[in-house]
């Protein structure tokens, strides 16, 4: 314990552009299955989420992510909510790499998160919120770093190992803020074509960034819409197709997380879900992944246990506040 | 309505006073969102606030103040939709006055604490993280810290230093690397401190009707130096507590 985490894995560039190259970089059809979709994620993968918090979470994925038994990965998120909880819970991860990780300001402190850190199963690599948004984007931009004014004199740089680059014109020293490539992304979107072109509406969050970072790059979208309607409005495709390795057709699919415009966050289930864990601890956690991620063998029968006037409620709070 | 106020309506009223007219605030979820609102509605208008989740210029709905910096509730008809890293970018370059935070633990140089009490690797508690709070204190033009006093918050060092303000004073802030910004105040349930501009240790500079300097030293835990006139803050006026009463009609956030 106590050394720096830093893995020169993550941030080396040029096995990460070797990586790129020899995959295939399709235009064609990447519509599949959920499960199909999620099988692509092996264990020991550094897992990258988009969204942020409880906006945009690939939830479904993460779901199913958890409902084939990964074991050993690293989740990496810039804010974590329960995604985080589960996967902590269920013992998919040994590492996480994040800036803040509980569910909101009403809930305190997340219990499970403080239950697998404090007792040393799940390692916990703290970066500053921008600092973690740069190591994607120089990831996505193919460089093994980038400076920056962050981080500089906190405990945080010491923790893990941050280091400095001299500017080579005025001799300063800045932070040096490692890429960050990860083996897969799982990214929920608002709409895409069957060959993968993204679209996103309201908060990007990391998702863009992200999408070039990884190595394998996994979507849900709430539709799937015609080519035609993509090519109409291609200003507004964040992720093309031929990032994407598969894509499959999961609407309500970062439930009960929000997804903008379209529904808003079940606080109330976040305030069942926080009781039942402060009342009961650890099995109110297995009881809860038994019931909504291995009981139900689709995402359909899932979102079931919400109902759909709940959904309906959720749907037109995200339209009183967009409209 | 009560010109009364509850402690968080005090605090929210004292933040928002620290901001003018024609400047930019980094502000998060809870009291500091609702002192750069109230700010915006009673005397700075073209005061433009941000928000962590890469959110430029929202409209705060009354009644559906948000609990994250990045749900929908915290974009309501935003200006810009920036997104995140983009956001924090526009701090680092310089355009961000003034940023707001909290914090688990303070100490005497303005450093704060959000990540664990006790050592890094074997935590007694491990806390949320950062977020945002490293970058804010290491990017705003100035940075104001807004938090109940409360003596286990202010301790005389932090655990670890999350957030830098002046580090260990007298200059290092700036040796580590830090160029720009800096702690200015620590506005509280109590009063207002500031830094001695030598040695960058807190001081008293305001107490809030009521609170005597005893009171204020009781609360803290490491000895505070005095600022040469103490003043005396004015209380909320009607104005200011109906202002926030609307914008949080069900006290979710200044009971």
């Amino acid at each position: 314990m106590g050394g720096p985490d830093l893995k020169p894995a993550e941030h080396d560039f040029t096995a990460a552009r070797r990586r790129l190259e020899a995959k295939a970089k399709s235009a064609g059809e990447k519509l599949t299955s959920l499960e199909d979709a999620a099988c692509r994620v092996r264990d020991g993968d550094i897992v990258a989420g988009g969204g942020c918090l409880f906006s945009r979470t690939a939830l479904a994925l993460v779901r199913e992510v958890l409902r084939q038994r990964r074991r050993g990965l690293t989740l990496v998120r810039n804010l974590m909510c329960t995604e985080g909880e589960w996967m902590m819970a269920a013992g998919a991860v040994e590492r996480v790499v994040t800036a803040w990780m509980s569910i909101g300001l009403p809930w305190g402190v997340s219990r499970v998160m403080r239950e697998h850190v404090e007792a040393g199963k799940v390692a916990f690599e703290e970066w500053s919120h921008l600092a973690l948004g740069l190591r994607f984007r120089a990831a996505a931009m193919g460089v093994p770093f980038l400076p920056a004014l962050t981080m500089a004199g906190s405990d945080l740089a010491a923790t893990v190992g941050l280091k400095t680059v001299e500017d080579p014109y005025t001799g300063e020293r800045l932070p040096a803020v490692p890429a960050l490539f990860p083996d897969v992304a799982l990214i929920h979107v608002h709409r895409a074509d069957r060959f993968g072109n993204c679209q996103i509406d309201g908060y990007p969050h990391m998702d863009a960034d992200i999408a070039r970072a990884a190595a394998t790059v996994l979507v849900t979208a709430e539709e799937i819409v015609p080519e035609e309607q993509i090519r109409a409005q291609a200003d507004r495709t964040v992720i093309p197709g031929f990032l994407v390795d598969a894509l499959a057709h999961v609407p309500w699919g970062a439930y009960p997380h929000e997804c903008y415009g379209l529904y808003e966050a079940d606080f109330e289930h976040f305030e069942e879900y926080t009781a039942a864990i402060a009342t009961r601890g650890a099995a109110a956690m297995e009881d809860y992944l038994a019931r909504y991620v291995f009981a139900p063998p689709t995402f359909t029968e899932y979102l079931d246990l919400f109902g759909g006037e709940r959904l309906a409620r959720q749907r037109r709070y995200a339209r009183e506040l967009t409209a | 309505m009560s010109a009364v106020s509850t402690a968080s309506e005090l605090l929210a009223v004292m933040a928002a006073r620290q901001l003018r007219d024609d400047t930019t605030v980094f502000a998060g979820v809870g009291i500091p969102l609702l002192a750069a609102a109230l700010a915006q509605q009673r005397h700075a208008p073209r005061l433009t606030m941000v928000i962590e989740g890469g959110i430029v210029g929202p409209r705060i709905r009354p009644g559906r103040l948000p609990i994250s910096t990045n749900e929908m509730r915290a974009g309501h008809l935003a200006q810009a939709l920036p997104g995140i890293t983009d956001l924090f970018l526009l701090a680092q370059r310089g355009f961000l006055d003034v940023g707001f935070m909290g914090g688990a633990q303070i100490d005497r140089h303005g450093n704060v604490n959000t990540t664990v009490i006790g050592d890094y690797h074997r935590p007694t508690v491990r806390l949320p993280g950062t977020g945002g709070a490293n970058d804010i204190a290491s990017l705003c033009r100035e940075v104001i810290i807004v938090t109940p006093h409360e003596r286990r918050r202010f301790v005389e060092r932090v655990d670890f230093v999350t957030s830098p303000g002046w580090l260990d004073g007298d200059g290092s802030r700036a040796r580590a690397g830090l160029r720009f910004g800096g702690v200015t105040r620590v506005v509280t349930t109590l009063g207002i401190l500031g830094f001695d501009p030598e040695t960058r240790a807190m001081r008293i500079e305001a107490l809030h009707p009521g609170v005597t300097l005893d009171q204020l030293r009781a609360a803290t835990g490491f000895p505070l130096l005095t600022a040469a006139r103490v003043a005396t803050t004015d209380p909320p006026t009607p104005e200011e507590l109906d202002i926030l009463r609307a914008l949080d009609p069900d006290r979710r956030f200044t009971a």
